[in-house]
């Protein structure tokens, strides 16, 4: 199998996050790999080991679109067992939206197919900064193949994919044939850490680097110029400050009524 | 007058609160008209007119629901050609971004996510990393493409009610050609409770819970509210995977949310630290969740969620 796994180097959550400069980007010092693209290498991991692996010639490419340090999402993705990395980086991507991300990750996408098709693209069900969950939609749309998003559960069999996905009201089975594009949630599997076989495993793999010009993207259509959405102001919203905190004499409960009658909502 | 298109995926006997709010809107900013999809009987068709649709759109295929997303995204693409819509508002649900993630490919038009406001010239009002900015944020194309979060706003019928057209859009055969087909369904057992993300009030259970939801939903049922969780609770199989709330749950923003054996992780209160009011019952005083509380109460959880069950009920007699 070939699999494409996409992973986005984002600010760390469990620190202060900011936005800053002109338009309002995510400031990017302090970055890792977003942790809910680690359930979809996981899944990539156990869809090949099943095939017998690297060694069976099973492909996991971690592709990252992002600035120079990105590399280090897709360094991180390497050490926990992606087979090769490829780090899409220009500086005309900057500032891009869902829509022009998913405009140059489809060209990647297209690009590293080229010389062999690519059985599925696994996604994280959202970047843990942009929270938007739109990339993988959109890369749907863009390469016309099937859309198999939020899978809480996933198995690839006979050339098809089958994926249960919860809504509110129900649980859904999804089928469809491959390639897909398939975005995965946080309960279909318990990522693996790098270990130290993997660490150093992952010093000879290699990264390859692609700019726009290499996949034949314009580079007006992306960054700020291609996007089609503008943030025009940010605001750090004040911090909650702790308020009235008491400790439980026998009557706490009565007291939380009282706290909740003099708010008025009760 | 500018035209905004309202996309409500299968109705069913009566509008959710959440769709109300978007037909609020839209009549806030021009000329309402409802893309529906899925059965459409006639109160619906009624409260669409009384919230001033003038046109309610329909498929002309009954089987967009046996696929993921990709054709309902096609039909709309039609309806807002058909409405001449300049604003296409969508649920912000998985599938209601999803939708509209399509919609805004097909049409080369901007899709913002999580809006909580709009205002007359398009702007967007949402708030981003997890909660700890509001932005402003406007689609540049010609359409713009927005996904609504419940609460928004207060809904209110129109001050006059319309008289909708009912008019069948075509939906194109290669709609869905290759796309991912729902292969098997099953409807979870409704709660009876409020729905979490349109909840005003929400009390939440955690680990500290240790496996009985009891409290939690005994003091939510006196409150009239939804109850939510933790992922470890979530995780336990002590609730239903629905119920969790944060950054892989659902985002609620009720005017009360109530946490009792939560500690506060990070990942929890994305989702929600914008709540109005903030009450905290933990019984470790250094718990996270006591820098965000309005309340707070270092307490065993089983012990204060009971009594002030009982004095509620006393209270409201
Ligand atoms: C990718 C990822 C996504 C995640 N997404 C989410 C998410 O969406 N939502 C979410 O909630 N978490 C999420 N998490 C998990 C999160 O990091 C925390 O592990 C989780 O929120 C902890 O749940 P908890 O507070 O219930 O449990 P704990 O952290 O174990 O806290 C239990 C608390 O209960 C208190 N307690 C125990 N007994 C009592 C009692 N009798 N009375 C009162 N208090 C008591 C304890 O003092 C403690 O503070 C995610 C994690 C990851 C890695
Ligand atoms: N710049 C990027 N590079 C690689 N993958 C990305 C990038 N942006 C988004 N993705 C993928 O798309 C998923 C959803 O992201 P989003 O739509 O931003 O919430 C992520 O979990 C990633 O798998």
């Amino acid at each position: 199998m070939k699999i494409i796994v996409l992973v986005k180097h984002v600010p760390d959550a469990q620190l202060d996050r900011h936005l800053s400069g002109e338009d309002n980007t995510t400031d990017r010092a302090d970055s890792i790999l977003s942790e809910l693209d680690e359930y979809a290498l996981e899944a990539a991991l156990q869809l090949t080991e099943a095939r017998g692996g690297a060694k069976a010639g099973n492909q996991v490419i971690a592709l990252s679109m992002g600035p120079a340090g990105a590399v280090n999402a897709i360094k991180k993705s390497l050490q926990i067992g992606a087979t090769e990395g490829v780090h899409l980086r220009d500086d005309a991507l900057a500032g891009s939206d869902a829509a022009a991300t998913s405009l140059a990750l489809a060209a990647a996408v297209r690009h590293l197919g080229a010389d062999s098709p690519v059985d599925l693209i696994l996604t994280g069900m959202a970047s843990t900064d942009g929270e938007t969950s739109l990339v993988p939609a959109q890369l749907a749309e863009r390469l016309d193949l099937p859309q198999v998003t939020f899978a809480s559960e996933l198995e690839v069999d006979g050339g098809r994919v089958i994926a249960r996905r919860d809504s509110d009201t129900h649980y859904d089975t999804i089928e469809a044939t491959l390639p897909a594009v398939v975005s995965v949630t946080d309960q279909i599997n318990e990522p693996r850490f790098p270990n130290f076989k993997g660490i150093i495993a992952a010093k000879r793999k290699t990264i390859t680097t692609l700019t726009l010009a290499e996949i034949g993207v314009d580079p007006a259509q992306v960054g700020k110029a291609g996007s089609w959405t503008a943030v025009q102001t940010a605001a750090a919203r004040p911090p909650r400050t702790a308020g009235t905190i008491i400790t439980d004499e026998g009557d706490a409960g009565i007291k939380l009524v009282e706290f909740l009658a003099a708010q008025k909502l009760l | 007058m500018a035209k905004v298109l309202v996309f409500i995926d299968n109705p069913g006997h009566a509008l959710k609160k959440s769709s109300l709010e978007l037909l609020t809107i839209a009549r806030s900013l021009g000329d309402a008209a409802v893309a529906v999809n899925g059965p459409l009987n006639d109160d619906v068709a009624g409260a669409f007119g009384a919230n001033g649709a003038t046109t309610v759109f329909r498929p002309s295929s009954d089987d967009l629901d046996a696929y993921l997303v990709g054709p309902k995204a096609a039909y709309l693409a039609e309806a807002v050609a058909a409405s001449g819509a300049t604003t296409v508002l969508l649920e912000n649900s998985f599938d209601g971004k999803e939708i509209a993630a399509r919609l805004g490919i097909k049409l080369g038009a901007g899709v913002i996510t999580d809006v909580v406001a709009v205002d007359q010239d398009g702007t967007a009002h949402k708030s981003v990393l997890a909660g700890s900015y509001t932005t402003t944020a406007k689609a540049t194309t010609a359409v713009s493409v927005l996904t609504v979060k419940p609460n928004s706003v207060t809904p209110e019928p129109a001050a006059a009610a319309a008289n909708p057209e009912i008019l069948t859009v075509d939906v194109p055969e290669s709609a869905s050609a290759g796309a991912a087909r729902i292969t098997g369904r099953k409807d979870k057992p409704a709660s009876g409770r409020p729905d979490l993300t349109e909840a005003r009030i929400v009390v939440a259970g955690g680990r500290g819970v240790d496996g009985d939801f009891g409290p939690v939903e005994e003091l939510a049922d006196a409150l009239g509210a939804a109850v939510g969780a933790s992922r470890a609770a979530t995780d336990a199989g002590w609730i239903g995977h629905d119920a969790q709330v944060g950054q892989t749950g659902k985002t609620v923003s009720p005017q009360l949310y109530i946490s009792a054996g939560i500690s506060g992780a990070i990942q929890q209160k994305a989702g929600m630290q914008t709540a109005k009011v903030i009450v905290a019952v933990n019984k470790d005083a250094e718990s996270p969740v006591f820098e965000i509380a309005d309340f707070g109460i270092i307490g065993d959880l089983f012990q204060v969620l009971p009594q002030a069950t009982e004095e509620i009920k006393k209270r409201k007699g």
